[in-house]
C-alpha cells in the first residue's frame, strides 16, 4: 500500500509526545519523495493515455494515486511543522544556546530556522518596555522575592553575578542568588530551587 | 505545575480533521472494509490476494480512511464503505448495555474519532452510530473524570489502559489539574523547577552511554 513510509515518520514524532526532538529522518523523507515522484509519473502516463485514447476507465486509478500524493504531502508538511513547533519550544526551555546533542538532531534548514527565530524573538524583546527591552523568558512564574536560595546539582564552574562577585558553583553547595540570574540554570537542571 | 512550551496541535472536533495534527493523521490511517464499485486498472498489486493487473469491480478489501474519504463520492459510486465490526448492530448492543466494561483501547484506539468520521459515508445506520457514540462517552465519562481527579501519586497505567485516545487526553488534563492544585496547596507552586524536557533529555543521554 502507498503512504506507509510517511506514517513511520509521523509515528516517530508521535511516540515522543513530551516534545523531544528525534533525529531528522532524512532517509525516510527521501523515500517518501521518491514514492511521490513515482506516483506522479504513473499518473502522468495514465492521464496522457486517458486523454489521447479516451480511456475514461483509467480515471479511478488516477484519482487514487492523486489521493496518495495529497496524503503524502499532508504528512510531510505535518512532519516538518511539528518539528518546528518542537524546535521553537527548545528556545524557551534551553535558552538561546542549544546543547550539542540536541542540535545534532536538526537538519541544516532547521538550524537556520532556529537562528532566525532567535533573532526575531530577540529583536521583539528589545523593542518592548519603552526601548529598554524585556526578557520574556524570565519570570515565567510570578516572583515573590528578588533573591532565592539555590543548591547546585552538579559542578558548573565559576558564575558571575551583577555586582561583579564571582562564585563557584560546586556540587551540593548552597547559595543565595538574584532570582533572575539563576532562573535559566534552574530550568536547565544545574541548580535546584530550595523552598523552606 | 508542569508548564510545557511544546503544545502539539489538537485533533479536530467531530467530523472535522485538523490538517496538520499528528493524532488526526494517525486516526485517518485506520483501515476500513470497503467494496469497489468500479474497476481500478493497473493497480492490481495493491490487492495481495490476486495476481491480476487490475482491481476488478466488486472486490472486497481494506483501505485506510483517508483514501476511502478521498475516493468516496455521493453521486458517482466508486466504492462503498462497510461498517467496521465495532460500529455494527451487534457491538452497539454491547456498548449500550454497559459502556464501562468494554476495552476501547483494544477496539480503537480511536473509537470516537473513527466513529465520527464514519458519518462522512452515507449509511442508513448513521443516526444510531452517532447515538451510541454519545451514550458510550456519557456512560464512561463519570468514571473517567472521577479517577483522573482522585488518583494522586499512584500508578495510573491500570486506569488508562482501557481508555480511548480522546478519553486518555481528558484523563491527562485532569491529572495535570490535580497535580497543579496539590502543589499549590503545599505551597510549591512558586518553586522554580527544571524543565521536564531537559530532564527527559538527560535520562536518555544517560541510557545512551555504553557501560
Amino acid at each position: 500500500m502507498f503512504c506507509e513510509k510517511v506514517i513511520e515518520l509521523i509515528r516517530e514524532l508521535h511516540r515522543m509526545s513530551d516534545g523531544q526532538l528525534p533525529a531528522f529522518n532524512e532517509d525516510g523523507l527521501r523515500q517518501v519523495l521518491q514514492e511521490m515522484e513515482a506516483l506522479y509519473e504513473q499518473n502522468q502516463t495514465d492521464v496522457n493515455e486517458a486523454k489521447s485514447e479516451g480511456r475514461a476507465d483509467l480515471i479511478p486509478s488516477i484519482k487514487l494515486r492523486h489521493c496518495c500524493l495529497l496524503r503524502n504531502q499532508r504528512c510531510v508538511t505535518a512532519y516538518c511543522y511539528d518539528r518546528l513547533l518542537r524546535i521553537r519550544s527548545l528556545r524557551w526551555e534551553y535558552g538561546s544556546v542549544l546543547p550539542a546533542n540536541v542540535r545534532f538532531h536538526m537538519c541544516a534548514e532547521e538550524v537556520q530556522w532556529f537562528s532566525q527565530y532567535k533573532k526575531s524573538l530577540a529583536s521583539f524583546m528589545r523593542s518592548l518596555g519603552g526601548g529598554e527591552g524585556l526578557d520574556l523568558t524570565q519570570d515565567m512564574k510570578p516572583p515573590k522575592s528578588l533573591y532565592i536560595e539555590v543548591r547546585c546539582l552538579k559542578d558548573h564552574g565559576e558564575f558571575e553575578i551583577d555586582d561583579g562577585t564571582v562564585i563557584l558553583l560546586k556540587k551540593n553547595s548552597q547559595h543565595f542568588l538574584p532570582r533572575w540570574k539563576c532562573e535559566q540554570l534552574i530550568r536547565q537542571g544545574v541548580l535546584e530551587h530550595v523552598v523552606s | 505545575m508542569d508548564t510545557q512550551s511544546y503544545l502539539p496541535l489538537q485533533p479536530g472536533v467531530g467530523m472535522e480533521e485538523n490538517f496538520l495534527s499528528l493524532d488526526d493523521i494517525l486516526l485517518s490511517h485506520e483501515r476500513l472494509p470497503i467494496r469497489t464499485e468500479c474497476s481500478f486498472p493497473r493497480l492490481g498489486y495493491l490487492e495481495k490476494s490476486t495476481d491480476a493487473q487490475d482491481i476488478p469491480e466488486g472486490t472486497k478489501m481494506e483501505l485506510p480512511l483517508w483514501l476511502s474519504k478521498g475516493l468516496y463520492e455521493k453521486k458517482r459510486r466508486v466504492l462503498s464503505v462497510e461498517l467496521p465490526k465495532v460500529y455494527r448492530e451487534g457491538w452497539r448492543t454491547v456498548f449500550n448495555a454497559d459502556p464501562n466494561v468494554v476495552d476501547l483501547h483494544k477496539m480503537g484506539p480511536y473509537y470516537y474519532g473513527l466513529g465520527s468520521q464514519m458519518l462522512h459515508f452515507d449509511s442508513p445506520e448513521n443516526p444510531e452510530i452517532a447515538q451510541t457514540l454519545l451514550q458510550t462517552f456519557i456512560g464512561r465519562f463519570r468514571r473517567n473524570m472521577d479517577s483522573s481527579q482522585n488518583a494522586y501519586n499512584e500508578d495510573t497505567s491500570a486506569l488508562v489502559e482501557r481508555l480511548d485516545c480522546l478519553e486518555k487526553a481528558l484523563f491527562t488534563s485532569g491529572q495535570s489539574g490535580l497535580n497543579g492544585f496539590q502543589s499549590w496547596e503545599k505551597g510549591r507552586a512558586s518553586q522554580l523547577t527544571a524543565s521536564s524536557l531537559v530532564l527527559n533529555y538527560r535520562k536518555r543521554k544517560m541510557a545512551d552511554v555504553p557501560p
